[in-house]
């Protein structure tokens, strides 16, 4: 017996409008472009802790969609992920393994661990067997000291003193190679990030904008948003455009006014006496 | 040819002064033909709350019927109307949902939030949330969009000149779009009042 209505379904990836999809190709249309963050992510461990950085782009084929998106993604208080891929990839695996520490930290009453989230991303990008297109760069301190690992997505990891991902990772690679040692301070680290994504905005053209910083270290985290702005925009018309009222043709109008809505709070606390 | 551009669509939102504007084009096709000059791109799920949807038209009409059922089942359990953040993620849920079958469309959200804010984003068709300041684009026009909403928009109009602004850089964008066109629809959303404006454009 079939259900007559969908119900919200439990969770997890619905292969229902395949069939049709695969028709719809051999039909010769083709499918879309999907965002993708042509990226450079970048992060490195120094005295104190881990800086990860990040470029502002998000492309839609050659476009930009996206001038100042963040990347820079929230796993834990103590942790945080840098994705490269599809956008809807990355966002919708760091949010769901950030939801899945949270409910852990209920579990163990213990802070996360960044080892916690490495485990709980390459299992589930390895079993969608590289489809779900993340790469990604997490970052974060616990109890066991900084940590700094590279997830790609077939779900293979890398635990490194510095990393790259994403198309400017080369052009980020070779400031680090050239510029990186151990024990680095917090303002040296922090540059260093800076001038790494720099070269991958102005070298990759998959990358661009802005640059984001987060600085995490025993105790404390400092999400630097735009830390630098090194394109701003220098065009803008002094005067702009101003469209004088009725200059749009206007064929029919409609006007409806919205309703406040009123909550209605029943007559006092019958049983308080 | 790709299959966002079989029925063809061009969808803008804009952020004024405790006001935003949803427009979008009224055509209708089949790959080259026209079929409909007066086609629903632009829906409403609640008073303050309008969503936009691009792509396959029949993908959008399926989303919208989805969204329209989850909203009135959200309705039912909270007693109140959801917020444009909340549908925002709903709608990204569902998207993501199909990632690997998707849904061929591309939603624009338009929605008055709390105090009076206006809320705009965009989405592609896998769900990647896109949240603007100033103006969101989608459709078969969407890089004349960019183009005429990058110079034409400036922050903080007020509802009149927002309306003037957002008509000016859709007709403008859609006359180089063979896909799209046939007149515009403009819907202003203030916190008192909602304008439904129905635009003159080439019909070509």
């Amino acid at each position: 017996m079939g259900r007559m209505t969908e119900l919200p379904t439990k969770g997890g990836f619905s292969f229902d409008l395949c069939t049709r999809n695969d028709m719809l190709l051999k039909n010769g249309l083709q499918m879309p472009p999907f965002r993708k963050t042509g990226t450079t992510i970048v992060g490195l461990v120094f005295q104190d802790g881990v800086v990860l950085g990040a470029d502002t782009r998000a492309t839609e084929g050659p476009i930009v969609a996206d001038k100042n998106c963040e990347k820079i993604h929230f796993m834990a208080p103590n942790i945080y992920c840098c994705g490269a891929g599809t956008a809807a990839d990355t966002e919708a695996v760091t949010d769901m393994v950030s939801s899945q520490l949270q409910l852990h930290r209920y579990a163990t009453g213990r802070e996360s661990r960044v080892v916690t989230a490495l485990t709980l991303l390459k299992s589930h990008l390895f079993s969608y067997q590289g489809h779900v297109s993340a790469a990604l760069v997490l970052g974060g301190f616990d109890v066991t000291g900084p940590h700094l690992h590279t997830v790609y997505p077939h779900g293979s990891t890398d635990t490194l003193p510095f990393a790259t991902m994403g198309s400017g990772s080369l052009a980020a690679m070779s400031v680090f190679e050239s510029k990186y040692r151990e024990g680095l301070t917090r303002e040296e680290g922090i540059e260093l990030v800076a001038e790494a994504i720099c070269a991958g905005i102005f070298n990759d053209l998959g990358s661009g904008s802005n640059v984001d910083v987060c600085v995490i270290t025993e105790g404390k985290t400092e999400y630097l948003r735009n830390y630098q702005l090194p394109n701003p925009r220098t065009y803008i018309s002094s005067k702009g455009y101003t469209f004088v009222k009725g200059q749009t043709e206007v064929l029919s109008t409609k006007i409806t006014s919205i309703q406040p809505k009123v909550e209605a709070v029943e007559g006092g606390d019958a049983m308080e006496e | 040819m790709s299959i966002f551009e079989y029925n063809g669509s061009a969808l803008v939102a804009m952020v004024g002064k405790n006001c935003f504007a949803i427009a979008s084009d009224r055509r209708l096709g089949v790959q080259l033909q026209t079929v409909a000059t007066d086609f629903q791109r632009v829906f409403k799920i609640h008073d303050r709350l309008y969503i936009g949807l691009s792509g396959l038209a029949t993908d959008a009409q399926t989303m919208y019927q989805k969204l329209v059922f989850r909203h009135k089942l959200y309705q039912l359990r909270e007693e109140r109307d959801m917020k444009p953040q909340t549908f925002a993620s709903l709608v990204s849920a569902l998207l993501y949902e199909k990632r690997f079958g998707p849904f061929f469309c591309q939603p624009v959200i338009a929605g008055l939030g709390d105090n009076d804010e206006p809320f705009i984003c965009t989405m592609d068709c896998l769900g990647a949330k896109e949240l603007a300041k100033d103006f969101v684009v989608s459709g078969t026009a969407s890089e004349s969009l960019y183009g005429a909403c990058e110079s034409m928009y400036k922050p903080d109009m007020e509802p009149e000149e927002l309306f003037e602004t957002i008509s000016q850089a859709l007709l403008s964008s859609v006359d180089r779009d063979c896909l799209s066109g046939w007149g515009g629809y403009v819907l202003l959303v203030t916190p008192t009042e909602v304008q439904e404006k129905i635009l003159k454009g080439r019909m070509d």
